[in-house]
């Protein structure tokens, strides 16, 4: 009982110092004092996750019952490592520049990034790894109910399950821990990598010390051994070469193909070149493992009582002896080889069920997109996280359901099996250009359903999924798909049969099918970028990370667009697609559609450099890009605030420049009026000079010339006053300083006022004015003094520019809607056409006119109706030169 | 008989007082009053002087002074211009279209009798 809690003790210590070893890990990695991290030696010892407590344990056991036979389990990975290291290298090559993740999105990436692909992969893999998980739970109860029966103690815990339970739930807890302490995107786990390092050589150490007691403690050294051997049913046994050939395939297979040995061999290389030193150091790991199977298989059979257990002879040999301590150690060992295992497999099932199922689902039920925050980092880790969670529930409902019977123990190879029917695929995939996306469907499939049907199933024993019938006589009597012997070629045996007809079937599909159809775009490009990825990564030291797939490209489109903008981008493009949920395949299409909605973010070139990088497998990461991302995003906020700056800037530019014409043209105007205003002083004040001076000077004139040239001082120094009212006139008009003096008066009265006015002095009987005053009774309401100075100028226009004989001026009031109009039209020659656009410009004389005005008039009439409301305008075609003055009529009533 | 000056203006108090000044120095005035045949009336009476008004109606005295000096027997007439716009490039304008004299009104008598005694050497 004593030794019981020691064991535990030990248990929980080893536990302890497992998480500071990952932990420490994680810490110097962070802290980039990584090199001793990158070591191939850390490499080589994690690829020995192969060895699980299957291989601790059950190698004795299989060397007991079969001999020799368990050396294939070796022998095949010993192969690869050496004979296939050329493909290996090619495998961690893509892993790398194509930032491959798992194996199922080696895979779907391979062939047109089929999710449909990675799915059917990862629904395998867990089906294939899950009973092994369960296998490892198992051997861990087990030994521990080894030690208790050894101790006829009671376990402190109730049960075995409750015991696997707590197993599980660490395992799940240390995965989660360090699998998924944040998003990683290259994928890599140094804590988990070094954990597993340490196991290793805990595993190692552990059965070297049980092998180096067995010989030396209780065989009595290495000849009494051999003796021994030879003299056992094991040294009797003889090789079935079907049966090797097959086991030595399928665990070569498995080695390249298991989740979890893709998981530590591609995807958390660091290094290619740590290839070179695992492919003959993991042999040489291997070699050591099986050094002392058999002696402690033959010494455990002679030493232990018949019937006990020869899968725990490593376990139970010690005890026996009463080394409690080396038992301990054993014990230690299997516990590392089954944590090891089930950490590694949690961890790459939970990236793929993750990646390729969890998480485009929480994409899809998240339709709406207003509810997806920016970042959907954390989302994708609850996804691991969950996705690790079930996968070791599952590990450990298998080990519930199956009862943790003897069913387990031939788990492995069928587990094997079925992971084998990956290596045609992936194979293909990475030699051969021609292999097709619909090729690699039916030939998984095949293979798949093969495995189901003739190992799988039959494999719980008859009766129980399948029934004796059916094993006896085939589906529907068919005799021929009897599911232990194919087309009627019995007495194989079932794994042999099964792998040979799984495997041959599936790679005959495969080509079949993938050399009738026609590979999609993708799907050739992908395949160029795989088969020759040595051409298309020249730099295989550079950063490395995750496949670019569509949630990579999400979350950068999220950076740069904003959530909602990306989602809704991605789920139109997915609809356009046909495909189900909110992930898109990253067609052509749809990364040229993408790309050209970054372009307007962060311009064309970026955005093209951004998705070539996640998509083309380029070497730069993808947490790199998202830092870009974020810059650009900065980036933008500034420019954008200094577009709105320059843009300011522009409009103040363009005010100023308008502002400048329009002082230009002002102070333009100003030099030409002030040169009118010059030139009308000037005129009148040469008069006034010179008469002035002749006035002076001369002494002979009469007094005619001395009150002529008097009167013509007189006259322009009158002139000069006026042209001086009539600027300050226009002046104030201009200004809109003017005072309006609104009075109610008829406008017959109005127009008798200005006529008498304009027609006083000399040219009275010059102009004849006719008049209707029937129309002339309207009631204004204005400043009827303004109006009177219109109509004052127009009458004294008439009378001074008149041609006529007898000149003649017609004054009509009439209405038109909204206003009313008062017409002064003469009888003269009127005005041409090109000097009416000029009339009531300032200063603006036409004709041969001598005139007296300074050409103000019409410039003041036109501001005087403009400040009434009104207007003056010339009327075109009436004969002689016609003015209309208009009023609105609210201001006019017609007169009862 | 005095020489013969030629007055083309077209106030016609400005035309008195010119008149009156040349007239009692001796002159021979002649006057005319618009632009538009002002070439053709210094043709025909073929005067020693011309005095010419800028503003005038029909056609500007600029004008009509080039078209002076294009002319073979107009091209060495002496031209005094008389203007109300006194701006400076008033008197370049008047310069390159070749004028003789340039007064800006108003002026005074005895500078506009010494400027066309000055040019018509009795």
């Amino acid at each position: 009982m004593g030794t019981l809690n020691v064991l535990i003790a030990v248990c929980l210590i080893y536990v302890i110092f497992l998480f500071l070893v990952a932990f420490g890990a994680e810490r110097a990695a962070m802290a980039g004092r990584s090199g001793w991290l990158r070591s191939p030696w850390v490499y080589t010892l994690s690829l020995s996750i192969y060895s699980t407590a299957w291989t601790f344990y059950g190698a004795v056991g299989y060397a007991a019952r079969s001999g020799l036979e368990y050396l294939t389990i070796y022998i095949g990975p010993t192969l690869v490592m050496i004979g296939w290291w050329w493909v290996l290298r090619k495998l961690v090559r893509i892993g790398r520049s194509q930032r491959i993740t798992s194996i199922a999105d080696l895979i779907s990436s391979r062939y047109g990034k089929s999710n449909l692909l990675a799915v059917g992969v990862t629904v395998l893999a867990v089906i294939g790894t899950t009973p092994y998980i369960a296998l490892q739970l198992q051997s861990v109860t087990v030994s521990f109910a080894v030690f208790s029966d050894a101790y006829e103690a009671a376990l402190p815990v109730d049960s075995p399950e409750s015991n696997a339970l707590l197993v599980a739930a660490g395992l799940a807890l240390f995965t989660i821990i360090f699998g998924t302490r944040n998003l990683d995107v290259n994928e890599r786990h140094h804590g988990v990598v070094m954990a597993i390092a340490v196991e290793a050589i805990v595993k190692l150490f552990a059965l070297l010390a049980v092998g180096v007691f067995v010989v030396w403690g209780i065989g009595g050294g290495v000849g009494e051994i051999l003796q021994r051997i030879d003299a056992s049913e094991i040294g009797s046994w003889q090789m079935q070469g079907d049966r090797w050939a097959a086991l030595i395939f399928l665990s070569a297979a498995a080695f390249v193909c298991l989740p979890r040995m893709f998981q530590v061999m591609v995807v958390e290389n660091e290094d290619e070149s740590h290839l070179r030193t695992a492919s003959w150091a993991f042999p040489g790991y291997l070699m050591v493992m099986s050094l002392f199977v058999v002696p402690i298989a033959v010494v455990g059979l002679d030493l232990m009582p018949p019937g006990s257990n020869p899968d725990f002879f490593v376990l139970t040999v010690p005890l026996a002896t009463g080394n409690n301590g080396l038992a301990m150690l054993s014990f230690l060992g299997g516990f590392s080889s089954a944590t090891s295992m089930v950490i590694v497999a949690a961890l790459a099932l939970s990236t793929m069920v993750s990646n390729h199922i969890v998480m485009p689902i929480w994409l899809s039920a998240s339709g709406g997109g207003a509810s997806v925050s920016g970042d959907v980092r954390h989302v994708v880790l609850l996804s691991r996280r969950i996705s690790i969670g079930a996968v070791v529930a599952l590990g450990y409902l298998y080990y519930r359901l199956s009862g943790g019977g003897t069913a387990l123990a031939s788990i492995g190879l069928i587990s094997f099996t079925g992971v084998a029917q990956f290596l045609p695929v992936l194979l293909g995939g990475i030699f051969w250009r021609g292999a097709t996306r619909m090729g690699a469907f039916a030939g998984l499939t095949v293979g798949f359903v093969i495995w189901a049907y003739a190992l799988l199933l039959p494999s719980f024993g008859a009766g129980t999924l399948m029934s004796p019938a059916l094993l006896a006589e085939g589906p529907l009597g068919l005799g021929w798909l009897r599911p232990q012997a194919f087309f009627g070629i019995e007495g194989m045996d079932p794994l042999v049969h099964a792998i040979l007809w799984s495997m041959a079937l599936n790679t005959l599909v495969f080509f079949v099918v993938s050399l009738i159809g026609f590979p999609s775009p993708i799907e050739r490009l992908q395949g160029a970028q795989f088969v020759n990825v040595y051409e298309h990564s020249s730099n295989p030291q550079s950063w490395s990370g995750s496949l670019g797939q569509s949630e990579d490209l999400m979350v950068m489109a999220q950076r740069i667009l904003g959530a909602r903008e990306a989602q809704q981008l991605f789920e139109r493009e997915a609809r356009r697609q046909g495909v189900a949920g909110l992930l898109p395949e990253p067609s052509p299409d749809f990364l040229q559609v993408l790309e050209r909605a970054l372009a307007g973010s962060v311009g064309a070139a970026t955005a093209h450099a951004m998705i070539g990088q996640i998509v083309g497998g380029a070497s730069v990461s993808v947490e790199d890009l998202l830092a870009v991302a974020d810059e650009t995003a900065q980036m933008m906020e500034y420019s954008s605030q200094l577009e709105a700056k320059s843009e300011e800037q522009a409009r103040t530019a363009r005010q100023l420049r308008q502002a400048n014409e329009k002082l230009t043209r002002i102070s333009e105007q100003k030099d030409s009026f002030l040169s009118q205003v010059s030139h009308e002083l000037r005129t009148p004040m040469t008069s006034i000079r010179a008469f002035s001076e002749i006035l002076r000077d001369s002494e002979r004139l009469s007094p005619e010339e001395k009150i002529k040239y008097s009167s013509i001082i007189h006259d322009e120094a009158i002139r000069l006053t006026r042209l001086l009212d009539d600027l300050l006139d226009l002046s104030v008009l201009e200004n809109g300083q003017v005072n309006l003096n609104v009075q109610t008066g008829q406008l017959a009265e109005v127009l008798d006022h200005a006529l008498a006015t304009a027609l006083t002095g000399a040219g009275t009987d010059r102009l004849k004015v006719s008049r209707r005053r029937a129309q002339e009774h309207v009631r204004l309401t204005t400043d009827l003094d303004r109006l009177s100075q219109v109509f004052i100028n127009l009458i004294g226009n008439a009378q001074k520019y008149c041609d006529a004989e007898v000149p003649a001026l017609t004054i009509s009031v009439g209405r038109t809607e909204g206003a009313l109009i008062v017409d002064f039209i003469d009888n003269g020659a009127g005005i041409s056409d090109r000097d009416q656009a000029v009339i009531f410009e300032k200063f603006a004389r036409v004709g041969e006119q001598r005139a007296s005005g300074a050409g103000l008039g019409l410039a003041i009439c036109r501001e005087i109706m403009a400040r009434l409301g009104g207007d003056v305008s010339y009327l075109p075609g009436q004969g002689g030169a016609a003015f209309r003055v208009t009023l609105p009529a609210a201001l006019a009533l017609a007169a009862q | 008989m005095g020489k013969s000056v030629l007055l083309i203006e077209d106030e016609p108090n400005i035309i008195e007082a010119i008149s009156f000044i040349l007239s009692r120095d001796g002159w021979a005035v002649a006057t005319h009053s618009n632009g538009h045949d002002a070439v053709d009336v210094v043709q025909a009476r073929q005067p020693d002087l011309i005095i010419l008004d800028v503003m005038l109606p029909g056609k500007s005295g600029y004008d009509i002074l080039r078209e002076l000096r294009d002319l073979a027997g107009t091209r060495d007439l002496p031209v005094l211009m008389l203007t109300a716009r006194g701006q400076v490039k008033d008197r370049e304008m008047a310069e390159r279209a070749g004028v003789s004299r340039f007064m800006t009104k108003p002026f005074s008598n005895a500078e506009v009798l010494a400027a066309v005694r000055d040019l018509v050497p009795r």
